[in-house]
């Protein structure tokens, strides 16, 4: 057969019309996540009581931490923005029947490419910002592009060659930043600070990268529900050969959904880099991509529930640090209970327990190796 | 890949081995020794792929469920100050990570892919809030030397005088050859990931197939694990699988689902990266650190892409068996 064959990709979260699973289905997409949020915390609070800490308190502590003053409020919303557009990243490729695991090694690349963009030119504010931006974003397509050629093209899985571009990805970025792109005379390694005409400021203590993120998944939300080559990855995602008989080019359509869903990392990471970090160190965070997964799975591949998803998860890691400083809790016990929501979101446990039945929507996104 | 470059290839590689061989005997034993230890985990990860695959289960929570019993088997032996009872908690807890995934992608129909992702996830949650520094094994592990075949010269000291994983791994691929194609266990795992439907009519229990299968593979995944932690690291680290897992399924793939196929690819895997150590250590060619590191995961890639489209996977892999 000329196009993927049709049994690899089938989709639970390509639902272009909301209105059709009725009031009963709107309110399970509401409640689930809810209460395996409330659940992973329970279980969470077991582990942190296990430490001896009461985990009242400890999650009192994260949380006012996090949104007990504008300091704190602050940098939830820096937290949550490269996690909206990693998170992106991942529902793009989840509507077209992708997953792509690559949204850390795509931001990386992102990252270090907008850090390049920012300090090797000098240009006016007006171009240099959106020139970082776009290079960042470009430099994420290239790299997801690599796997979407493979999986377009040769049929190979993109679940194994984008887990194997992150581990590229984290030598790539640091042999750069060690040799080519390091800042000279100095002893680390990381590159030089950006220019001030390619830095992000803040709106009092609304970062503008917050403001472009939440831009962008509103502009997703209308792309994916209102026009045709959003309806074109939604039909790739729900069944390729219906798509290749209504004269979609299945492969021209994965392939763009995967550099689409590459750029989104790439502009987490250079927004990250030209908003906060202000150049491109090998200690930048690498768990965003991760935190994607799981954001787009909370938000059930949702662009715009996306926000809401990322802004809890950007809760819960700009609270750890003052989790440790106060009750001496490893802040990774924020991995466990996001593994455990994503756990409760994705398997039909909490379906079960509060409806006694199976939730509506089984979560689906392929069936098989695409021949690889 | 057809059989018959298969073939060219081992023979080019074999004869490699011997010149390299004759011309420097010490080196070439150390680097083949290298690859072998290189080799151990992907081959009993990439049994792992093929156990649940030829079931008709998607496992990609393989990594997840390794570094799981590398923590679990490491601490373990460390507690209670023996090897042995580590190695046995290790696969003991691979084969709960993988009822762990039986229960996820068998019994609740879930999408395989998502299941495998929460268990590499989850696993690297749990053991980065459990790591504690400062635990030590109580002991090195023994290495066993076979009286005579030790004494071939070249074979011998590379494949005869080593861990007791690595004679696991190696008797664990022939065992597993033997048990798919020539025993009704086989027969039957074979029909499940084929065509589960027949196997049912036939009277075949196509669930409990699967969920067995990919039980009792999550101790393979337990037993690199324990290799990786108690015999190669000799400490768990967090991240310490590095993405074996995953190359383990390319291993797989490259493998065409056949144990000795796999078994060919994964010592073709460490050959290849046993050399290159070996060319960055004697610094004949001169490329930065970043690039030797890079090396397995591109190979990856590559080799997926060539493969990719001449192998075929089991026919029913990754679905759900609905029951008609």
């Amino acid at each position: 057969m000329s196009v993927t064959d049709p049994a690899q990709t089938d989709l639970g979260f390509t639902d272009p019309d909301p209105q059709r699973g009725g009031r009963w289905t709107r309110v399970q997409a509401i409640v689930l996540p809810l209460a395996s949020v409330l659940l992973a915390f329970s279980i969470g609070g077991i582990l942190i009581w296990f430490q001896g800490v009461n985990p009242l308190v400890a999650y009192c502590v994260l949380f006012s931490s996090a949104l007990g003053d504008a300091d704190g409020l602050m940098r939830v919303m820096e937290k949550s923005t490269p996690l909206i557009l990693t998170g992106l990243a991942v529902t793009v490729g989840l509507r077209t029947g992708l997953f792509n695991i690559g949204a850390q090694g795509q931001l990386l690349v992102g990252a270090i490419g907008a850090a390049w963009a920012g300090y090797n030119f000098q240009m006016p504010m007006v171009i240099h910002i959106p020139f970082a931006i776009a290079f960042g974003m470009l430099c994420g397509a290239a790299w997801a592009s690599i796997a979407g050629v493979l999986r377009a093209y040769r049929s190979v899985s993109e679940v194994i060659t984008t887990i194997m571009l992150n581990a590229v990805a984290i030598a790539l970025v640091d042999y750069l930043a060690s040799r080519p792109l390091k800042e000279p005379d100095q002893p680390l390694t990381r590159t030089p600070e950006i220019a001030e005409s390619a830095a992000l400021a803040d709106f009092g203590i609304v970062p503008s990268g917050f403001v472009i993120a939440l831009f962008v998944s509103l502009f997703f939300g209308w792309f994916l529900a209102r026009t045709t080559q959003g309806f074109r990855f939604n039909t790739v995602g729900l069944n390729p050969s219906a798509a290749n008989y209504a004269g979609i080019g299945v492969k021209k359509t994965i392939f763009l959904a995967m550099a689409v869903s590459g750029a989104l990392a790439g502009m987490g990471g250079a927004v990250e880099t030209l908003g906060i970090t202000g150049r491109f160190e090998p200690s930048f965070n690498a768990g965003l991509g991760f935190d994607g997964i799981t954001i787009a799975l909370l938000a059930r591949a949702n662009p715009i529930a996306t926000i809401p998803a990322a802004l809890l998860v950007g809760t819960l890691r700009a609270g750890a640090a003052s989790l440790q400083f106060q009750t001496g809790i490893e802040p990774e016990v924020v991995d466990v209970i996001l593994a455990l929501t994503l756990l409760f979101v994705a398997a039909p446990i909490v379906g079960r327990l509060l409806f006694r039945k199976r939730a509506a929507k089984q979560t689906t996104v392929s069936s098989g190796w695409g021949g690889a | 890949m057809r059989a018959r470059y298969a073939y060219t290839l081992t023979l080019a590689i074999v004869a490699g081995i011997i010149v390299a061989f004759v011309m420097d005997e010490n080196r070439t034993v150390s680097v083949l020794s290298f690859s072998l230890r290189y080799a151990v985990p992907l081959i009993l990860a990439a049994m792992v792929g093929i156990v649940c695959e030829r079931s008709g289960i998607i496992n990609i929570g393989i990594e997840g469920q390794m570094l799981m019993s590398a923590f679990a088997g490491f601490f373990g032996a460390a507690i209670t100050g023996n090897l042995i009872l580590g190695t046995m908690i290790g696969v003991g807890t691979g084969m709960i990570m993988g009822a762990f995934l039986a229960t996820g992608a068998v019994t609740w129909k879930m999408d395989q892919i998502i299941a495998g992702t929460i268990i590499n996830i989850i696993a690297t949650g749990l053991t980065s809030f459990f790591y504690s520094q400062g635990y030590v094994l109580p002991a090195i592990t023994p290495t066993l030397r076979i009286p005579i075949l030790a004494d071939i010269p070249l074979v011998g000291p590379v494949f005869f005088d080593n861990g007791l994983f690595t004679y696991a791994a190696l008797l664990t691929a022939v065992l597993l050859w033997v048990l798919l194609f020539k025993t009704i266990w086989g027969l039957r795992t074979r029909a499940v990931g084929e065509k589960p439907g027949s196997a049912d009519t036939s009277g075949v229990n196509v669930q409990r197939t699967r969920f067995l299968n990919v039980t009792l593979a999550g101790g393979l995944a337990g037993l690199a694990g324990a290799y990786l932690s108690i015999e190669a690291a000799s400490t768990f680290e967090r991240g310490l699988t590095a993405g074996r897992g995953f190359t383990a399924l390319a291993i797989m793939i490259f493998g065409a689902w056949n144990p000795i196929g796999a078994l060919g690819a994964a010592l073709f895997f460490g050959l290849a990266n046993g050399v290159a150590s070996q060319l960055q250590a004697d610094e004949v060619i001169a490329i930065p650190q970043q690039f030797i590191n890079m090396l397995p995961y591109i190979l990856t890639i590559v080799l997926l892409a060539i493969v990719s489209g001449r192998v075929k996977p089991p026919a029913a892999v990754g679905k759900p068996y609905e029951k008609e």
